[in-house]
């Protein structure tokens, strides 16, 4: 699952730079291409792991595998 | 967390306060050295300043937290908290690549420059999902330990660590021309010698002692380097756009850089083929290359073996987890921003310099140029009047800056951004202190990486089990002091720029490491035949496919059907093979970076930084069709393999300390 978001952030969306450079992000001015490459992927890299560590852990809390704390 | 004295829990509870003391410090050292250069301290004397005292910081804290115990010195005892680890692994990784090449990349291609930037964020989600923690779960010291014990004894040792050092041997040589470059330029030495003054400060941080020294400077020096880099941005944004959020505002700084690139091509200040726009996609990189070098930064950054080490030195499995998000944090916040730096240093370079009158040209350039690193109309921009002579000997020259005109070397553009903007010297001051704290935070991690694999796997694993821990020290220290000078040597030639370097050691590590890692914790029938051969045929083909093009590159066309690469817009190749091969140094060997050739062959038209794309899916398939062909590892190997998967439980080998 995570795999699947990192491989379309990471490469997928980026294939579309041409057609998503036409639109233009209201106020800030980025084209959208553009900004998925210099930031939207990367703050979904951020949001990811964290959100990776906080279920990997609980699953194996519920499988009896964690740690003690 | 079971092991620790009083004092060492003691120490950790202390911590946000003692690195909340550094950061005030920090900030009211830089408003002093603003208010001396208000009252009129030379600029010189302010450089001096920045980067000797910020050396001293990270020597006392080096001093303070050095160690002869082993596990404190190999893996910091194991109690180094997410965050804090974090923040360490944080600065290890951004490198002088990352604070002075990057940004300057990205200012020259723009769009395509940020393949760096999503590859060498995107690989920490593969650390955190496929490697970091099972490789903490299993308790070794270095990488090659890991390999060693997976893959039955010392060959597959001696291989995982002729990878490292090959890898950590050419990200540390762009360390040292990094520092060399800083120092040449702030404290006004020859490049030369500068390099190896650069060398001297790393020594002092990493030879001081071990992995729990070198996480404490790291963590000061994560400080000092995102302060200087997110302030010269900060404040040319809230000049321009009244906001303090740089990357907010630079969307409004790139659709003026496009309005500026018309301009310049409708007053004949620049030719289409010499302006290149900032957000179109693929001119420099074709597609192939330019998610090539996504894809192997990102799995370079997996299998590179000064990282992966940072992760053992968390508490527990958890900690390693949660670890990896927090050093992509820390990343981030300087990644985000490096786009933003392009965009203004670019913005400003189109509306100062470009269009200017040579002989109004500021002095900052000239300090430069006489380096090597700015050419004006095609001569090093040493002085007013050899610019005035260089741009006259061109004919029909309008007397002003064109874009054609102007050279600058991708590794300044950072450095001169707060003298190119007419910020205060104080700002460029900060900024070199903050590009030493980068090159030299990954420089430690890298010797001390080395280090370790030299006297933990060769000289005690490998040649004498016996040994004593102090002379098991004495002999790593020695190793890394002969392993330094050795890259302080090559970096004084300029085998290239620091993000090709830097490229380079990604590449080699993810084909040398990556498949038998995977296959290693994921794929319990891996043998250790296959592992080995593996690991030999990927590494094999990158390293070879990397040293021909770039310092073999006649024999690589007349033997091994190399030809020229492509320009990604025209489709034409970039040189003429049969004109360059009937060129009287067409067979040079090890020529400089001139040669016609060099970097500019290969198979597919593929640019040598991604030969790891052509080492690692061979290295999966050897281990694969080599393991299937042996008989199945022991049970017992296959319960290990089990057991790093689960997080509880001890870890699976254990050292005596």
């Amino acid at each position: 699952m995570h795999l699947g978001v990192w491989f379309f952030f990471g490469f997928i969306i980026h294939f579309f730079v041409v057609p998503l450079n036409t639109i233009t992000i209201p106020i800030l001015g980025f084209p959208l291409g553009f900004y998925m490459a210099a930031q939207g992927s990367l703050i979904v890299f951020v949001v990811m792991l964290f959100m990776f560590a906080k279920q990997q852990d609980k699953i194996d809390r519920e499988f009896g595998m964690a740690e003690d704390d | 967390m079971t092991t620790q004295t009083d004092t060492s829990s003691d120490f950790i509870k202390n911590l946000g306060k003692m690195y909340g003391t550094y950061t005030g410090g920090f900030i009211a050292f830089i408003i002093l050295l603003a208010i001396l250069e208000q009252v009129g301290v030379p600029n010189k004397i302010l450089g001096y300043l920045f980067v000797f005292f910020t050396l001293a910081v990270y020597a006392v804290i080096g001093v303070m937290t050095r160690t002869a115990q082993v596990s404190e010195y190999y893996v910091a005892g194991r109690r180094v908290p997410a965050f804090y680890n974090g923040m360490a692994t944080g600065a290890d990784w951004m490198s002088a690549a990352s604070f002075v090449g990057m940004a300057g990349t990205l200012f020259l291609l723009g769009y395509d420059g940020l393949a760096w930037v999503l590859g060498w964020t995107g690989g920490f989600v593969l650390v955190s999902i496929l490697i970091g923690p099972y490789l903490r779960k299993f308790g070794a010291y270095t990488v090659p330990d890991f390999m060693a014990f997976r893959f039955g004894g010392n060959f597959a040792r001696g291989i995982a660590v002729v990878v490292l050092v090959c890898c950590s041997f050419t990200y540390v040589t762009a360390q040292i021309y990094g520092t060399g470059l800083i120092a040449s330029r702030f404290l006004g030495m020859q490049f030369e010698i500068a390099v190896f003054a650069g060398l001297v400060g790393i020594l002092l941080c990493a030879m001081l002692g071990g992995m729990r020294a070198v996480t404490w400077t790291q963590i000061a020096q994560y400080v000092v380097l995102i302060i200087a880099y997110l302030t010269p941005i900060v404040i040319l944004s809230t000049k321009k756009y009244g906001i303090p959020i740089p990357e907010l505002t630079y969307g409004t700084a790139i659709a003026e850089i496009t309005a500026r690139e018309g301009q310049m091509l409708a007053t004949g200040l620049a030719t289409a083929a010499s302006l290149k726009p900032h957000i179109a996609p693929f001119i420099n990189y074709s597609p192939l290359n330019f998610f090539g070098i996504i894809f192997c930064m990102m799995v370079g950054t997996a299998s590179l073996p000064h990282i992966l080490m940072r992760y053992f030195t968390t508490p527990s499995v958890r900690e390693a987890r949660q670890s990896v998000a927090w050093s992509l944090l820390f990343i981030f916040l300087l990644y985000f921003s490096a786009p933003a730096y392009a965009a203004f240093s670019k913005l400003e370079v189109y509306t100062n310099i470009i269009g200017a009158n040579v002989t109004s040209l500021k002095p900052w350039l000239f300090t430069w140029g006489e380096l090597g690193l700015i050419q004006i109309c095609g001569k090093n921009a040493g002085s007013i009047d050899a610019i005035v002579a260089a741009c006259k000997a061109i004919a029909g020259h309008p007397g002003v800056v064109r874009l054609q005109d102007f050279v600058i070397n991708t590794d300044v553009i950072v450095l001169s951004t707060p003298e190119i903007a007419g910020l205060p010297y104080v700002i460029s001051g900060l900024v070199a202190a903050g590009g030493l704290a980068a090159a030299l935070s990954t420089a430690d991690g890298l010797l001390l990486a080395i280090a370790n694999a030299l006297s933990h796997d060769v000289y005690y694993k490998m040649l004498d089990p016996n040994a004593p821990t102090i002379r098991r020290l004495t002999v790593a220290r020695v190793l890394l002091f002969f392993v330094a000078v050795a890259s302080a040597a090559l970096a004084a030639t300029k085998p290239g720029d620091i993000l090709a370097m830097v490229g380079w050691a990604f590449s080699l590590a993810m084909a040398g490491n990556f498949p038998a890692l995977i296959m290693g914790v994921w794929w319990k029938r891996t043998t250790a035949a296959g592992a080995i051969a593996g690991m030999l045929a990927g590494f094999g083909l990158c390293l070879f496919y990397l040293v021909c093009s770039r310092y073999f590159p006649g024999y690589g066309v007349k033997y091994f059907f190399m030809t020229s690469l492509t320009n990604p817009l025209t489709g034409a190749p970039i040189v003429d093979i049969a004109k360059a091969m009937a060129l009287p140094n067409a067979m040079e060997t090890w020529p400089t970076l001139a040669h016609p050739m060099a970097n500019k062959v290969g198979w597919f038209g593929l640019n040598n930084i991604n030969c790891g794309l052509l080492g690692m899916p061979l290295g999966f398939l050897v281990i694969y069709v080599v393991s299937l062909m042996g008989k199945e590892p022991s049970k017992e190997m296959q319960a290990y393999v089990d057991e790093i998967r689960k997080p509880r439980g001890r870890t699976v080998i254990e050292e005596k300390t």
